[in-house]
């Protein structure tokens, strides 16, 4: 999960590491009380979780504190590629005479954390690694043994950065690599890093993006940050759709019929497991079909849970009809999928037959699922129908369908 | 032969009396000659037994109780107790680990394969199935029950490595449909980072004789696959590859994770594109769709073959 | 079209259903709660989760002392087979 910018500083703060008396606000006259306090040139700075912030004209710089609230106003009321801000970062404008890079990532290959340190930063550090390969270090450490200063001063070191500079950047890069291991980071950066005129270094901006799955042993630096439980901060927020499709899996503990995404297309996809689904999709795709959903089921759901994503996704408004497709299931009952969809047609009053293109769930407990499809009538394939073929067949029947 | 596992392996199941451990156990005990499941581990059920296997508190008494090295674990208890779970079984001299259990922070991860890499211990997984033998073993919940895995799996000469457990029942069951058996295949699971990647295993493939061929089902995210084009370019591997990428779809969602935890569009070099474009620049054939790939490797083995 | 949405129907004999001990087995046997007991210690059927039924047999067994045969698992989709 991202942070906004202005939840990264205050991590970055909590970690020791220098920051501009900013403030943060959502409200616009709020923005002129803290340029007031700043006292001088501001930079009103929107709060979104997207990139080019600068371009959309999210970022604004102020002279007078009048100037930061007509600002605040405006790029509170900004969307940002659909993004509406959180709020305004309020900055001190800091007289910098270097910008530079650090920050921290995994590497899945070497799988150790690994701390990159550039001298050129305010750019995608992407775009230097390209340009000027030899401006950007980088240096792995490891998961188990101590983290020490050495690592963080080989790194900066390695850049050609030496003097007062590199012994005040030490410590900063050090705390950045220590933070992004105990937070459960899978991203930690700080750009611009600022150098100032007196040789001190402050952070100008920074990105940090806590892992999902570890959300749980930080409650309590998320609720100082205000993050609520409910928030996902996916790159797109949930559809009504969506959130009915996680309410669905909640029903009860028995397996997944879940991870709904939604789509604009006509063909209704009750489709598993996880690589099943992605293999499903491309698929359906590949013979011009036009899904209006993607979806997960898998670890034997119950009767209810297959029955209630049916259900959800039967009622999709432009649903024709759906396929209820997965690779060969193991653990995953064959006719517990197959009680559950057709359990959903009826009760919607629509004949399984007509309502369901395809089956396509061949493995454990097939020969039992295999004598309710046959029973309501419904088209159903083994495994000798490939997962393509399978999506070919179900493609055929939506166009083939009457309108 | 095989990799990893044959039937002489012993291993042990930590977390041995949870709802999905019973099942894999007996799963396991079933399949094949039957798997040398030679204790379980559940803290404080020491004294049990689940399907006539021995339960014990530590993995120490397990072994202790074996009079012998344990070979390996299947690891399936909750996320928050699995490192200290792999710790534990690394400590007490367990070579293999297999990780089943979901969603377990990185951090975690890298700090068990990290202490696995200093012992000379290898983790498959997490979040995965297991390894399968065909007809021999199996180790882990992969192919379900033995009745199922007997019919997807068959022995023959293609080592399969798969990002997705289901998915390698899936192209297993249809390479053994048109004659082509097996070696062993590999669930090495879907997280962003996993103890064993596809070009981890390669060595292990490439020195066993009865592999002549590898299938791999792979994903966007990650950079798992350019690792493994590295590998076969650097090291000239005697093995034709076929590799299906799923989740093409993807590369116009960025940011958006689908299936697995590891599988999310994050720049442009772990987009499915990339990714084939790369496998494809080391001699990777990359099929459209699940059903060619038996006449593909089976072309590339025959092509392969010294005349 | 097929309009009965149920797969499943359990049968109990009237003089086991009034046994609690008979009910207390069966409640605790059924992984899908599809036995409940009564306040007075007698056996309820629950409807709702009779679908869920996943065939395991643990009901049959919990019952195999009783030589009548008392619970009857029966497939409705499969002509009214009965769970042997």
């Amino acid at each position: 999960m991202r942070f906004f910018e202005y939840e990264a500083r205050e991590i970055i703060k909590r970690a020791g590491i220098p920051v501009t008396d900013y403030g943060f606000t959502t409200d616009a006259a709020e923005a002129r009380e803290i340029a007031q306090r700043i006292g001088g040139p501001t930079v009103i700075k929107s709060q979104v979780l997207t990139g080019g912030r600068m371009k959309a004209g999210g970022v604004k710089f102020a002279d007078t504190p009048e100037e930061a609230e007509a600002h605040a106003r405006d790029i509170l009321a900004l969307e940002i590629n659909g993004h509406a801000p959180r709020g305004v970062l309020v900055d001190p404008r800091a007289e910098v005479e270097q910008e530079y890079y650090a920050g921290v990532v995994w590497d899945g290959t070497r799988k150790q954390p690994v701390m990159i340190f550039s001298p050129v930063g305010g750019i995608d550090i992407e775009q230097v690694a390209e340009e000027q390969p030899d401006k950007v270090g980088r240096r792995h450490f490891s998961n188990i043994l101590p983290l020490s200063d050495f690592q963080a001063k080989e790194v900066v070191a390695s850049t050609g950065v030496t003097g007062a500079a590199l012994n005040r950047l030490v410590p900063i890069v050090k705390r950045l690599a220590s933070l992004f291991v105990e937070n459960d980071m899978i991203l930690a950066e700080i750009n611009p890093l600022g150098r100032l005129a007196d040789g001190s270094f402050v952070a100008l901006d920074a990105h940090m993006d806590i892992e999902n799955e570890a959300r749980g042993r930080h409650s309590r630096l998320l609720a100082e940050l205000g993050v609520g439980e409910e928030e996902t901060r996916q790159a797109r927020e949930a559809t009504p759709f969506e959130l009915a499709g996680e309410q669905v899996d909640a029903m009860d503990h028995r397996g997944v019929a879940g991870n709904v995404t939604e789509f604009d297309g006509n063909l209704g996809l009750v489709i598993g497991a996880g690589g099943g689904s992605l293999t499903l999709f491309d698929a359906v795709r590949a013979h011009g079909g036009k899904p209006a959903n993607y979806c997960e089921i898998g670890g034997n759901p119950s009767v209810a849970k297959a029955c209630g994503l049916a259900k959800l996704v039967l009622q999709k408004p432009g649903v024709e009809r759906i396929a209820v497709m997965m690779s060969i299931v193991s653990n995953t009952r064959v006719d517990i999928v197959a009680r559950g969809v057709i359990k959903a047609c009826l009760e919607l009053g629509y004949d399984p037959a007509e309502k369901i293109a395809i089956f396509r769930i061949p493995g454990a407990w097939e020969e039992e699922g295999f004598k309710i499809l046959e029973r309501y009538g419904v088209d159903y394939a083994d495994r000798s129908v490939s997962l393509n073929e399978a999506a070919r067949r179900a493609v055929e029947k939506i166009e083939g369908a009457p309108v | 032969m095989s990799i990893l596992i044959d039937a002489d392996t012993t291993f042990i199941v930590q977390g041995i009396t949870g709802r999905e451990a019973v099942n894999l156990t007996r799963e396991c005990l079933d399949y094949g000659v039957g798997a040398k499941v030679v204790g379980g581990v559940t803290p404080g059920r020491l004294g049990r037994e689940v399907h006539g296997v021995p339960v014990f508190d530590t993995v120490a008494q397990a072994v202790a109780h074996n009079g012998a090295p344990i070979y390996g674990s299947v690891v399936t208890v909750p996320p928050a107790f699995t490192k200290d779970a792999v710790f534990e079984a690394i400590e007490n001299g367990i070579e293999l680990i297999v990780i089943v259990t979901e969603r377990i922070p990185r951090r975690d991860v890298a700090e068990m394969v990290e202490l696995a890499t200093l012992r000379d211990a290898r983790i498959i997984g997490p979040n995965c199935l297991g390894i399968i033998v065909p007809d021999v073993i199996k180790m882990g919940g992969i192919g379900g029950p033995a009745k199922n895995a007997a019919q997807a799996y068959t022995p023959g000469s293609i080592g399969v490595i798969s990002r997705s457990g289901g998915m390698t029942t899936e192209m297993s069951s249809t390479l053994s449909a048109a004659g082509l058996g097996q070696s062993t295949a590999v669930s090495i699971g879907g997280d962003a980072i996993i103890g064993s990647t596809y070009a981890e295993l390669m060595p292990l493939f490439e020195a066993d004789e009865q592999t002549e061929g590898i299938v791999i089902y792979t994903e966007p995210g990650g950079r798992m696959e350019a690792e493994l084009a590295r590998w076969v370019t650097e090291n000239r591997s005697r093995l034709p590859i076929v590799a299906f990428m799923a989740g093409r779809f993807m590369d116009e969602m960025p940011g958006m994770s689908f299936g697995h935890a590891g599988t999310i569009v994050e720049g442009k070099e772990d987009t499915a594109s990339e990714k084939i474009a790369r496998l494809a620049q080391a001699g990777i054939t990359v099929a459209e769709r699940i059903e060619d790939i038996p006449e593909m490797i089976r072309a590339k083995i025959v092509e392969r073959a010294p005349a | 079209m097929r309009a009965d949405a149920t797969f499943i129907a359990v049968e109990v004999d009237d003089a086991a259903a009034a046994d609690p001990e008979l009910a207390r087995r069966l409640t605790e046997a059924c992984p899908v709660d599809i036995f409940a007991q009564t306040g007075d210690g007698g056996l309820d059927i629950v409807e709702l989760n009779l679908d869920e039924c996943v065939l395991c047999r643990l009901c049959l067994d919990a019952v195999e002392s009783d030589p009548t045969h008392p619970v009857k698992v029966i497939k409705l989709y499969d002509d009214g087979a009965i769970l042997a």
